[in-house]
């Protein structure tokens, strides 16, 4: 028997919008509600907002928080400023990943929020508890008291201070937040996104997610699913976990290196095997290519060398919304990594010739002054 | 609720086929492409290439996945819809009007095989 999907607080509003709903990390989520291309545009354009209460919120307090999230986090947190957000990893010893997350440093000495992919909620908390042995911390799963909404695009500032009156969004900059109460409630206003423009995520109870979703709704925000956030999230360069980082995909390997400090006191697990990785190289890195042909790479299809040998595979591909082009990430041995090396995509009959580019197709538009 | 045509003859994985003569034209139900959703690229063969009844002979894309072609007869291919390189979300617009190959049939008889408007209708209501 199929397991009960979870299900959302705006659940009750994707089904009266008429949204095509899809299971995703265990929960029914939308996939799209007026069309992936139409959501994309707008996001790239104005904005849009996407249901991302699936999102799981982990607590981390006690004496030994800071010294305790520097040991399981590939980021440094040293120094880390309240109201700021790192992104890293959380790493196996053996430099596979168990998942990428943000840590919000919160406005009270050794206070962590955690917020983790929804397909790992349980894996990260059971992993987070076995590595806590040692150390005096309080490790909360709060994922299922808070609901999540993601305002992205050019006007996502103006439209929560017009309709929701989140003056705080102006004060902000890329990957820092507020702490706030709206209705009673904390929320937490964060300006952070995965659709590589700039947007706010805000964290909050519920009954305060639901309100402020149907506030925007009113003003006019587009509902956008989970489809036009992973071709948002694809064209800019972001991993998702599961298809370019996973147990055995390192973020040396994904080209997230920038992302782990080794070198901090105490490193972290798996700082080891990234420095060895890092000195000694890796068989297989995450590549960005691009076809000359209009024939569209899906994750799964091999990747071939000029004479046909299988060389790599493609871990998210897609007709770019953005750019018209036919473009993927793929795991390609090291030999075929740097950029114009030119190989080829199996899409199912036929080989088509593509080249090696950067993963970060689509200019980025963070506000970082 | 989907639009089907009568007169035409369906397959069980959404391909419908007009015989006229000894040709057969192919192109996808109105309830595949409503599946789909936006269609961003039609995969399509060659003039000249053969197709085998229940083989792939190419493939819709939309931005989300890729749905193969199962082509309901054998034969040869005649024809392509070249207007679908450029415009291919023309099959959404219309997907009757908007067929996709035209293949000689080596074999009428396979045509027996297929659905016709009333039992595709049941079949897609299942």
């Amino acid at each position: 028997m199929e397991a009960q999907l979870k299900t959302t607080c705006l659940h009750g509003s994707h089904i009266s919008l008429g949204a095509k709903m899809s299971p995703f990390a265990g929960f029914d989520m939308p996939i799209q509600y007026s069309g992936i291309i139409d959501e994309h545009n707008a996001v790239r354009n104005s904005a849009g907002m996407f249901d991302v209460s699936h999102m799981g919120e982990i607590f981390v307090s006690g004496k030994d928080a800071f010294a305790f999230v520097n040991h399981i986090f590939t980021n440094d947190i040293t120094g880390q400023k309240d109201g700021s957000v790192l992104y890293g990893m959380m790493l196996y010893p053996h430099g596979g990943t168990v998942d990428d997350i943000l840590v919000y440093k919160e406005f009270k000495d050794n206070c962590y929020l955690l917020v983790v992919n929804a397909s790992n909620i349980e894996k990260d908390f059971d992993w987070l508890v076995a590595n806590s042995k040692g150390y005096d911390v309080h490790i909360e799963n709060a994922s299922e008291e808070w609901g999540q909404i993601a305002v992205q695009g050019q006007d996502s500032q103006s439209v929560l201070e017009k309709l929701l009156g989140l003056d705080c969004c102006g004060n902000l900059l890329f990957y820092e937040f507020c702490d706030t109460v709206y209705d009673n409630a904390r929320l937490i206003v964060s300006r952070t996104g995965y659709t590589g423009e700039d947007g706010f995520e805000l964290y909050s109870s519920p009954e305060v997610i639901c309100k402020m979703w149907d506030i925007l709704l009113k003003g006019g925000v587009k509902p956008c699913g989970l489809g036009c956030r992973d071709t948002l999230r694809f064209e800019t360069g972001l991993p998702l976990y599961g298809d370019e980082l996973s147990e055995d995909i390192s973020p040396v390997m994904a080209g997230l290196s920038i992302f782990c400090k080794p070198e901090k006191p105490g490193g972290f697990i798996g700082s080891e095997a990234i420095v060895n990785q890092k000195t000694n190289g890796v068989a297989r890195k995450l590549v960005g290519l691009e076809l000359t042909d209009k024939a569209i790479p899906r994750a799964g299809y091999p990747v071939l060398n000029a004479e046909g040998v299988g060389i790599g595979v493609v871990t998210t591909g897609y007709r770019s919304i953005s750019l018209d082009k036919s473009l993927c990430f793929a795991l390609v041995d090291v030999a075929y990594a740097s950029l114009d090396t030119r190989v080829q995509v199996q899409v199912r009959h036929k080989a088509f010739e593509a080249a090696v580019v950067k993963k970060r197709f689509y200019k980025t538009k963070y506000k970082k002054q | 609720m989907s639009k089907i045509v009568e007169g035409l003859l369906y397959s069980e994985s959404h391909e419908w086929v007009k015989v006229d003569g000894n040709v057969a034209i192919i192109g996808v139900s109105d309830f595949a492409q409503s599946e789909m959703g936006d269609i961003t690229y039609v995969d399509m063969p060659s003039e000249g290439d053969e197709v085998t009844k229940g083989e792939d002979f190419g493939a819709l894309e939309s931005v989300k996945a890729s749905s193969e072609l199962y082509s309901p007869v054998s034969g040869t291919v005649v024809a392509c819809n070249v207007d679908l390189e450029d415009a291919p979300e023309l099959i959404n617009q219309d997907p009757y009007v908007n067929w996709i190959i035209k293949v000689e049939m080596n074999d009428k008889g396979e045509l027996g095989d297929l659905l016709n408007s009333a039992a595709y209708q049941k079949f897609i209501e299942k």
